[in-house]
């Protein structure tokens, strides 16, 4: 005979440790399965979109920064190659390799931030979380060294970047770059085999490429599911035809898919770091532009391919010193969509994993 | 290389299905606002655009202008739409085509107010359930811009 | 040299009573404030950074730190909680692992009663607490805690029973349920005469005390600290003291049954006991540092498919030597039993991961 049930709703979050930042979730309960979520967000909407439209066009490049704040140096991108879409300046070839270099760099501290958390949401009591903090403290170092900044860079300006890198800048890239595969090692060696994360990973939060696709998930996300789509190979922007690296692929498209994908991708940014390094040209760091800058009226679209995935700005011009509309395609906000369908006919337990693996950054998806 | 259609031939074929209405610029379509649903069962099914990248809607004072970017992974092409509608209509949405326009449409309902008929969950998004206005609207008062500048 | 306590003390048995109960008492405060400062210093340099050093030398009084600012804060009872369980449900956790080391001899004749059903009071002793951890977590009108508090009753039953399996191969072993007979039996402690019992035992005792990999009853990062959420001032402080006092009585329990309790060479038997039982907590912070929780669902496989037949098996060898080989060598049983361990282990390891793999979580 089965015993009466009731279900209740539980709120996790917005104060919650594993949230990823101020995120609140309803989930109706049954016991331990989930019957229904209702994510809640908006807490950290700071009217990024408004505010752009308040300022010139230079002034708005640190507010780029603030919207997937995990990741800074990746968000100016898309919305300095649309203004130099726009307004036609031509960024210097060492601006190019530069603006490459940074972003890998700061794609690895982003995967690397990735992954302890969700090694930490799993329970290991904050080991693995340390051990690439310490890592990413040593990007954070090298990036510090280049723009004098830790968190939010300001690095990218129309026509290049703000400041070329300083002379200890390269033998201090060069030593890390040669340390790095080693640490990498060492996290494999520790969690790729270990039984308890593969139960609790695997087969967890499947998604299929089918609903990837229509769901419009991109980043790890995508290709976790098994979907080889990477911007930097389909439309390579800035100077990464120029590059020699693979784009890793899941198979089955659950969380340790994604864990994999994310860990192998930051092998390929070391290897596009050094080949980078080598074929760095000398020159200028950017193009001198007007200080007040009026690009040509008109819209333009462009797009990068962020640590999460797809980050687009869709740029519209009046002729004036400030924009007139400018939306951010923010991939965390879009990946997250998919949630509601992973998290039904979960364990509770398991949707923090889930929730983990999807790797959000709040002031992206609020904006 | 993703490349965008050649809008001169989309036009053409949209034109044989649905009828007149459509017009080719560099980089997008223009098409009227009812149509949007048909077309977009269109290039979905039968064009295969299967990645839904971007929704996003702009205010020019007297009508909302909304940009729909399209992708199709299997062939690597991206294609591009623009309705123009005026303000306090309706335009259908297409979040039972593709999930992922699910959380963009709300967006654009919340900041601009524009509604899409037959959207599951037609809420606001970012901003609390007892907001009022949509302020990505250029004719926005609220507290904060009309003390400023 | 032979330290030892005489059982005849001037003043009837009370006086022996009263100081040992508060010897007892003692021993357990001061492990807890060691534990406590091993925990944080030893997981801090697992985790590559240094740890609490301010308090003190290397962080020393840290522990009477955090009490002084623990009992300083408000003592907050939410309004629709149920304020008697509210109240009484912090001392029903922490008093039942009193009366567990109420039977540990920390030394010989160190021991506030020898009963001679030593094993099996401790095995019911030992569930008591966990009704403590399960009012705390329903008195607190809090879903999360509830969430935790049904983790807790559900672990705890699964692992009950390969806990009092593993004990009963000891006694069988031995021949007496008292904890002294089976100190006395250890001329070759257990860990190395049973290892499948020790294993199956180690095993449990970490789900018993809610320790890494099966503390997802206070999982902190799903469940914001579970049973505990509501709780803070001196009723949190006593529920942090169960958490580290369980941990204490665990150790405890692993070095009386397997290490040999306070037998060794040359030191007093207390010191070869304090020794012993650091041993254990580093092992059982070891496992906390490295390894991530298990589910609840997962956690009752591991119980019901994974050590309940184990256990059986364990039973089953040792009654068969007891009965069959009464004067095996041994010489010849010992390393036998550990090869037969080791193959058993393996087999049922690799059956465990077919079924995971078969069923995809």
């Amino acid at each position: 005979m089965t015993l009466p049930t009731e279900q209740f709703i539980l709120n996790i979050g917005p104060l919650h440790p594993s949230t990823h930042g101020v995120f609140r979730m309803r989930v109706t309960l049954d016991g331990e399965i989930i019957q229904d979520v209702e994510p809640v967000f908006g807490y950290l909407h700071r009217g990024l979109e408004k505010l752009c439209e308040k300022h010139t066009y230079k002034q708005n490049i640190p507010l780029t920064d603030r919207l997937d704040y995990v990741s800074a140096i990746n968000n100016n991108w898309p919305y300095v190659m649309a203004v130099e879409q726009l307004a036609g300046i031509q960024v210097p070839q060492r601006a190019e390799y530069l603006r490459v270099i940074m972003g890998e760099l700061q794609r690895i501290a982003s995967h690397l931030l990735a992954v302890g958390s969700l090694m930490n949401d799993m329970g290991i009591f904050y080991t693995a979380f340390m051990y690439m903090f310490r890592e990413r403290e040593k990007i954070i170092d090298l990036l510090e060294m280049v723009t004098g900044q830790r968190l939010l860079y300001n690095y990218m300006r129309f026509g290049g970047v703000s400041m070329d890198i300083p002379t200890e800048f390269l033998p201090a890239l060069a030593s890390f770059l040669k340390v790095m595969p080693g640490f990498l090692d060492e996290y494999d060696s520790m969690l790729a085999d270990n039984e308890i994360l593969l139960s609790r990973t695997k087969g967890i939060g499947v998604l299929s490429a089918e609903a990837a696709i229509n769901a419009s998930t991109s980043g790890p996300m995508l290709r976790g599911s098994g979907v080889k789509w990477d911007i930097r190979k389909t439309a390579p922007y800035s100077v990464y035809d120029k590059f020699e690296f693979e784009v890793p692929i899941g198979s089955s498209g659950d969380c340790y898919d994604r864990y994999r994908v994310r860990m192998e991708e930051m092998r390929q940014s070391l290897r596009i770091i050094q080949q980078a390094v080598v074929l760095l040209p000398a020159g200028n760091e950017k193009q001198p532009v007007p200080l007040r800058l009026r690009p040509a009226k008109g819209e333009t679209y462009a797009q990068i391919e962020a640590p999460r995935g797809i980050l687009g700005c869709y740029l519209v011009s009046d002729g004036t010193e400030k924009p007139y509309r400018c939306h951010f395609r923010a991939p965390a906000f879009i990946n997250l969509t998919v949630l509601r369908n992973l998290l039904i006919g979960q364990k509770l337990a398991d949707a923090i994993i889930i929730f983990g693996s999807i790797d959000l950054s709040m002031g992206e998806v609020d904006r | 290389m993703t490349t965008a259609v050649d809008y001169n031939d989309l036009v053409a074929l949209l034109q044989k299905q649905f009828g007149k209405g459509f017009t080719p610029a560099t980089d997008y379509v223009e098409m009227p606002a009812a149509l949007i649903a048909q077309v977009a069962e269109y290039m979905k099914n039968t064009l295969r655009f299967d990645f839904f990248d971007m929704v996003t809607a702009v205010d020019y004072s007297d009508h909302f202008e909304i940009v729909y970017r399209l992708q199709s992974i299997q062939n690597n092409s991206l294609a591009s739409f623009k309705i123009k509608c005026s303000k306090n209509t309706s335009v259908p949405s297409l979040a039972n085509l593709w999930l992922g326009a699910n959380f963009q449409e709300r967006e654009i309902y919340d900041l601009f107010g524009i509604e899409f008929t037959g959207h599951p969950n037609l809420k606001r998004i970012v901003l609390w359930d007892g907001f009022e206005g949509h302020p990505l609207c250029k004719d926005f008062k609220g507290k904060v811009y009309d003390t400023a500048n | 040299m032979n330290w030892s306590l005489s059982p005849n003390w001037p003043g009837n048995f009370w006086l022996r009573l009263l100081i040992i109960a508060v010897v007892i008492i003692a021993y357990v405060m001061a492990s807890v404030i060691m534990f406590i400062w091993m925990e944080r210093r030893v997981i801090a340099r697992f985790q590559s950074r240094l740890g609490p050093n301010r308090a003190g030398p290397f962080g020393l009084l840290q522990a009477f730190a955090d009490t002084i600012k623990i009992l300083t804060k408000e003592d907050i009872i939410p309004t629709l909680a149920d304020k008697l369980l509210f109240w009484i449900a912090p001392a029903i956790a922490f008093v039942p692992t009193l009366m567990i080391m109420a039977v540990i001899p920390l030394m010989n004749g160190l021991q506030l009663a020898d009963l001679n059903v030593g094993v099996l009071y401790i095995a019911a002793i030992s569930a008591v607490s966990a009704i403590g951890v399960f009012l705390s977590g329903m008195a607190g009108n809090n879903k999360y805690s509830l969430v935790g508090a049904i983790r807790e009753i559900a672990q705890l039953i699964s692992f009950e029973i390969p806990m009092v399996l593993a004990l009963s191969g000891l006694v069988i072993a031995c021949g007496s349920m008292s904890l002294s007979s089976i100190i006395d039996a250890q001329n070759i402690p257990f860990i190395l005469v049973q290892p499948l019992g020790f294993a199956i035992f180690m095993v449990a005792i970490l789900a018993e005390i809610n320790r890494t990999p099966f503390d997802l009853v206070e999982a902190d990062s799903e469940l914001t600290c579970g049973f505990n959420t509501e709780y803070s001032g001196m009723k949190f402080a006593l529920l942090y003291l169960t958490e580290y006092s369980e941990a204490v009585v665990g150790s405890a329990l692993i070095t009386t049954f397997f290490l040999g309790g306070w037998r060794g060479p040359w030191l007093p038997g207390i010191l070869w006991f304090i020794i012993k039982m650091f041993a254990s907590f580093m092992f059982i912070l070891w496992l906390r540092g490295t390894l991530p929780r298990l589910r609840i669902d997962q956690s009752m496989k591991l119980a019901w498919k994974g050590l309940l037949p184990l256990a059986l098996i364990n039973l089953f060898i040792i009654g068969l030597k007891t009965v069959f080989f009464p004067d095996l060598s041994r010489w010849i049983s010992v390393p036998a039993y550990i090869v037969i361990s080791v193959i058993i282990i393996m087999l049922w390891a690799i059956f465990m991961r077919k079924e995971r793999q078969s069923f995809g979580a």
